[in-house]
């Protein structure tokens, strides 16, 4: 049996506007993966320590503030420092264009720019996600 | 986005229309309808300007007074937002609505490590009273209001102001602010707060007592649906909220002593216009009705200044798109027609780019200009009310006003807004929609041009405002400069001053004031309120 895929849906930095990463950890957990949402104004820190509390396979960052690239660069770092290396993280929110390959080049697997049909990305999440196979 | 669900038949003939707020349309209308929801054009609608305000609060509409334009502005350093504030007065703006960083709106200093990245990004960074100096330079305070979309710290930025227009040698009694103030709705949809409810209504309440007293063209709150309705709400739920959370605000003040008629006249509401027109229209009509019934009825108001709805109906942020953005002109002009048709005292409008990022001043003009072509060229100053005495504008009218009490209900049966918000229900309530919406969208059962239907054409490159890095070097040198240049012993004995009035639950508006003047930073002032207060704890909705 193929093992639920654990996601963290994560508001990083002092954004608030959460319309859409409470309506995508719906969509995820209607997709029958386990949500876990961190609620607002997270530092990178209590992130990449929620995520090794719960385990999870993927951090789903929403940004909507236009800040995406320092703090996806800050989030990457942290992990590093920590050696994780088994965590997927993708972003979401206001994201233009020009800004997904500075996005690709720092090592964000996953971009969804507002607008995304919820199938698109949970389809990119199943297929990409390292999932283990349970005894 | 808003739009209203449509049914078809194998004709492509509309067999039915439901409105989000599940209001189902008729194909016509005639007397009978306004018969059978028991309208009483006596009760219903008094002329304009008389009790229950349907058709306006002024007697004279727009012929008397045109609306106030104010477009949301501010980016980078002062410096730089002083600037397009004087692009846009010099274009015909009437108004100023400023907005702040996110450091600012969560009362941490540009040099705060917090605030890292977000410094000027998506409003002006703004630390002690010298940038206040900077962003209000030459501008004629006692003429032109100024909104200030300030929430959590509210109070420290209404004390900044009038310790900056008295610099400038305005009155006290002239200067006329609107700082937003509005921390409920924060809890349930902008996201921007710090303290627990229950202090931060406090000092919700400490703003409205001060300007009864001392600022009396100031309103010291704005109520806003606006960010609720952007959340998921419906547009009934949209105004039952916002009343709900003006309501709490109000049992703050009476429980203090004041009468009612001291200090309501200060509210104002901040509502959504994107959506159905005619739900928008009629939601309006509705909200001025209920707010003046609410007013007198359940607090017993008896001044008829004390009764009027007035705010600034604009915005329609969720009804922009980012695919296909042009498209957002021409909404933009059908939403701010929504407003005129309401009747709202004052506006603004999300610019065209909006869905990308902060306007640039060509995108923020295309805006002012909507507005000039809709009260100059088209004819909306003409006359009061012109859809009054339709069969089905007022019947929809009725309809929405029956909705909304029934939602004020479900919250006062729970026992008011800070319960509703303490216990995350206005939460839960609003995400879920939000997620029906979507998914509405995404099935296509909600029609958005250009995003869900007629997307051909080829992908269009807007022009972008660019985040300048270098303000955030001037701004926090500025910092420095200013903690350098002042009498430090003093900012350390109002600081204590500050405290010790926090702790007795005294009015920390003059201590504040006291505090600005000294160029003490906007992070000193709330690390004390911190330190006393807390912070708010999200409840769980999932």
């Amino acid at each position: 049996m193929e093992k639920r895929i654990r996601i963290l849906v994560a508001k990083p930095g002092l954004d608030g506007h959460d319309r859409g990463a409470k309506v995508v950890a719906q969509a995820l957990r209607d997709a029958g993966m386990e949500v876990i949402y961190t609620g607002l104004h997270q530092t990178v820190d209590q992130i990449v320590n929620t995520a090794i509390q719960e385990d999870v396979d993927v951090i789903g960052l929403s940004i909507m503030s236009g800040a995406h690239l320092p703090i996806c660069e800050k989030l990457l770092k942290e992990m590093k420092k920590k050696k994780i290396d088994d965590i997927m993280v993708v972003v979401g929110g206001v994201i233009p264009k020009r800004d997904i390959p500075k996005l690709q080049k720092i090592g964000i697997e996953g971009i969804f720019p507002g607008g995304t049909p919820f199938a698109e990305s949970i389809r990119w999440i199943k297929e990409h996600v390292k999932t283990t196979i349970e005894v | 986005m808003g739009v209203a669900k449509y049914i078809k038949n194998e004709k492509d003939e509309v067999q039915d229309v439901t409105l989000q707020s599940g209001i189902h349309i008729k194909p016509i209308y005639t007397k009978k309808d306004l018969e059978e929801i028991g309208f009483d054009p006596e009760k219903d609608l008094a002329p304009p300007g008389e009790y229950p305000f349907t058709r306006g609060i002024h007697p004279l509409g727009y012929r008397s007074r045109e609306w106030t334009t104010r477009q949301y502005t501010g980016f980078g350093t002062p410096r730089e937002t002083n600037e397009r504030f004087k692009l846009m007065i010099s274009h015909g703006q009437t108004g100023l609505n400023v907005a702040f960083d996110l450091p600012t709106q969560m009362g941490l200093d540009s040099d705060d490590p917090l605030a890292e990245g977000e410094v000027g990004r998506v409003g002006m960074a703004v630390d002690s009273l010298r940038d206040f100096e900077v962003a209000f330079q030459g501008i004629p305070l006692d003429r032109i209001g100024a909104g200030l979309t300030i929430n959590a710290v509210a109070s420290i930025m209404l004390a900044m102001f009038q310790a900056t227009a008295e610099k400038y040698g305005f009155k006290k009694d002239r200067m006329n602010a609107t700082p937003q103030n509005d921390i409920l709705k924060e809890m349930i949809g902008r996201g921007a707060w710090i303290f627990p409810v229950k202090p931060a209504v406090r000092l919700i309440g400490d703003t409205i007592e001060y300007s009864m007293k001392e600022l009396p063209r100031t309103n010291p709150v704005s109520v806003c649906g606006y960010h609720i309705r952007e959340s998921g709400c419906s547009p009934v739920q949209e105004i039952a909220y916002a009343f709900q959370i003006a309501n709490a605000y109000i049992e703050e003040v009476l429980k203090r002593g004041h009468h009612i008629d001291d200090f309501v006249r200060g509210f104002t509401f901040n509502l959504n216009v994107f959506g159905n027109l005619w739900e928008q229209v009629a939601k309006f009509r509705a909200a001025r009705k209920l707010w003046a019934i609410n007013l007198k009825e359940r607090y017993g108001a008896k001044d008829n200044r004390s009764l009027l709805l007035r705010g600034i109906f604009g915005g329609g942020g969720y009804g922009m798109t980012k695919a296909q953005p042009e498209n957002n002109i021409i909404r933009g002009a059908y939403y701010a027609l929504a407003a005129a048709l309401g009747g709202g005292q004052t506006t603004a409008l999300c610019s065209f780019d909006e869905a990308y990022t902060i306007p640039t001043p060509r995108a923020a003009l295309l805006s002012l200009r909507t507005f000039q072509i809709l009260m100059e060229e088209i004819g909306l100053r003409d006359t009061v009310d012109p859809l009054a005495g339709s069969y089905f504008i007022e019947t929809l009218t009725k309809q929405m006003e029956q909705k909304i009490v029934e939602e004020m209900k479900k919250i006062d049966e729970m026992g008011g807004m800070i319960k509703a918000v303490e216990t995350g229900y206005v939460q839960k309530e609003v995400a879920r929609q939000a997620y029906e919406f979507e998914k509405g969208v995404q099935k296509g059962e909600l029609i958005k041009v250009g995003v869900n239907k007629y997307t051909e054409g080829e992908e269009m490159e807007v022009e972008l405002h660019e985040y300048r890095q270098e303000s955030v070097k001037e701004q926090t040198q500025r910092l420095q400069e200013v903690k350098r240049e002042r009498d430090n012993r003093k900012v350390v004995q109002l600081l204590k001053d500050l405290e010790i009035a926090v702790r007795a639950e005294k009015n920390v508006m003059p201590y504040l004031l006291e505090c600005c003047k000294a160029y003490t930073t906007v992070g000193e002032m709330t690390k004390v309120f911190k330190e006393v207060f807390g912070e708010f704890k999200e409840p769980s909705i999932f």
